[in-house]
């Protein structure tokens, strides 16, 4: 009965629990595949940057109508695309690469964000775009959230092969198709949406965590890409339901415990993994013929 | 009877207004095989991204005769390939049947032989489920010909098919690229090798960023024409002054 009262009466008992545990498994689900790919293609640091670009969309929201959902979502997702597309563009016009044209734009972009807040929030506001609040997502967040989980999974599903071929050999692709760039974006659009829906449960900055850490654990597991993304997903939903107990159990904030469970998983991977720290860095005892 | 696959028309193709290739005119003939020659920074490389459509030019045309893309196959160069992506070399011979299945369907038991005819034919039976990063570079070089056999296409463009390649598996690669000529295929395959070229390319075009020589290998490569090739002056001049050739 310990077991039970340790690991399952929380999210029977507390409604809240509940919707926390279901909102944090629905973005595990879209945002951990998505990760992988951010990973594959060397953007691991985008996610982080497009979190930050998606602020002044959320405080325009936000000075419109209060923290209500809606406006901040459409607020968000317009704001990350615009400054996805902007510097997409600037990369592909001058001689700037991508990482240099995104970092221009996601710095104007957040200290805008700060700005727009400033003018009519306080800083708990602003604490609570920055680092979300999981246990009090409503049905409308829920709602929005799985909606947004579905569309991902669908659309990758979708663009899953030309995506591939524009990870591996993109010069190819470019020989046999025009279809890349539209792949390129709809990718980053998948990152946006998914960084606006995680923003309700985890905030801008942690919403990354999820996407990043198990896709990153995944990798030193994993040799192909699809067991990579189920993996990442399996650790994704396992960090959320872990997190969500302790943070429960030890009275902590729930968003930092689920990154940071996330993060055990990853430190567990670096030490143990096939390819991790450890095993990569022994020379084995026996080799092969051949 | 010679039919032309491509007309160039005072062709010039370049980046930021810098000509890489410069007032060229000429035709490849459909079935021809035609080595192109010359200096790093000749425009080798850019004269096939004209020719697939990639870049256009500043000025002058590229005249297609009856090709869509997909007639077109591409061999790019090894590095363009990240080989650290988690693939599997059924994952990428079976690019080549993007054009045919569409992005969208499986692929099917029929295209599953294909690719193994496919990559037997280049010496790697068997080898569909080894990771792209495994594979050495004369082995993912072989894996890039399998694909090229799968497009299936009237004209493939190779950018230097046999760099840092072993010569075992460049004489078998040379009797695909053997087999395209005599299928009638048209075929473009950038090369620094001047002996192999002239013992197998039949034409040879020799690029210095100007045009220097164009037609059969034994004359294109005489003594002369290879010097003003090494000569090219590659300095990118920030400041040149605009071409008027053909301007007026």
């Amino acid at each position: 009965m310990i077991l039970y009262e340790i690991l399952f009466s929380p999210f029977i008992d507390f409604t809240f629990m509940r919707r926390a545990l279901v909102g944090a498994m629905a973005l595990s689900l879209s945002a951990c595949p998505i990760g992988v790919f951010l990973m594959l293609r060397r953007m691991s640091l985008t996610g982080d940057a497009m979190a930050h670009a998606i602020l002044p969309g959320a405080a325009i929201g936000f000075l419109v109508s209060g923290l209500s959902l809606l406006p901040m979502t459409a607020g968000g997702v317009i704001a990350g695309l615009c400054v996805a597309l902007l510097s997409g563009t600037v990369s592909r016009l001058t001689i700037q690469r991508e990482d240099a044209s995104l970092a221009g734009f996601y710095l104007v972009s957040l200290a805008l964000g700060v700005l727009l807040i400033s003018l009519k929030g306080t800083n708990i506001d602003l604490m609570h775009i920055l680092f979300g609040t999981v246990l009090a997502l409503n049905d409308n967040a829920l709602k929005m959230i799985t909606s947004i989980s579905t569309i991902t999974i669908l659309t990758l599903a979708v663009i899953w092969r030309p995506l591939v071929a524009e990870c591996l050999d993109p010069v190819f692709l470019g020989s046999i198709s025009r279809i890349g760039s539209t792949v390129h974006f709809l990718f980053l659009t998948l990152v946006v949406v998914n960084l606006v829906g995680g923003f309700q449960a985890l905030g801008t900055l942690l919403a990354v965590g999820l996407m990043m850490l198990p896709a990153l654990s995944a990798r030193l597991w994993c040799v192909k890409l699809e067991s990579m993304c189920i993996l990442a997903v399996v650790i994704g939903l396992i960090s959320s339901y872990i997190g969500l107990l302790v943070s429960y159990h030890i009275g902590v904030a729930s968003g930092p415990a689920i990154i940071l469970t996330a993060g055990a998983a990853y430190t567990v991977a670096l030490v143990t993994a096939p390819q991790g720290v450890v095993r990569s860095g022994f020379t084995p005892k026996r080799h092969r013929i051949a | 009877m010679t039919v032309p696959q491509f007309n160039l028309r005072d062709l010039t193709l370049g980046y930021e207004a810098h000509p890489a290739v410069h007032h060229l005119n000429g035709a490849f003939e459909a079935g021809s095989m035609t080595a192109v020659y010359g200096a790093n920074g000749s425009g080798k490389s850019t004269l096939l991204k004209g020719l697939m459509g990639e870049l256009k030019p500043l000025s002058g045309s590229i005249e297609r005769f009856d090709l869509d893309t997909r007639d077109i196959a591409y061999l790019p160069q090894v590095r363009e390939i990240d080989r650290s992506f988690p693939a599997s070399v059924h994952d990428l011979v079976s690019l080549g049947l993007l054009r045919k299945t569409g992005f969208f369907a499986a692929v099917s038991k029929q295209q599953r032989e294909e690719i193994a005819t496919a990559l037997a034919a280049v010496g790697l039976a068997g080898f569909e489920r080894r990771p792209v990063g495994s594979l050495s570079g004369g082995q993912l070089q072989r894996s890039l010909f399998a694909r090229v056999l799968l497009q299936n296409a009237k004209v493939i463009l190779l950018d230097e098919p046999f760099s840092a390649i072993d010569s075992k598996t460049v004489s078998d690669l040379l009797s695909v690229i053997n087999r395209w000529h005599f299928e009638q295929r048209t075929i473009i395959a950038v090369l620094h090798d001047a002996d192999l070229i002239r013992s197998h390319f039949p034409d040879t075009l020799i690029l210095a960023r100007e045009p220097v020589a164009w037609g059969r290998s034994k004359d294109a490569l005489k003594p002369e024409n290879m010097l003003k090739a090494r000569r090219m002056n590659e300095a990118w001049d920030e400041n040149a002054s605009w071409c008027n050739e053909g301007a007026a």
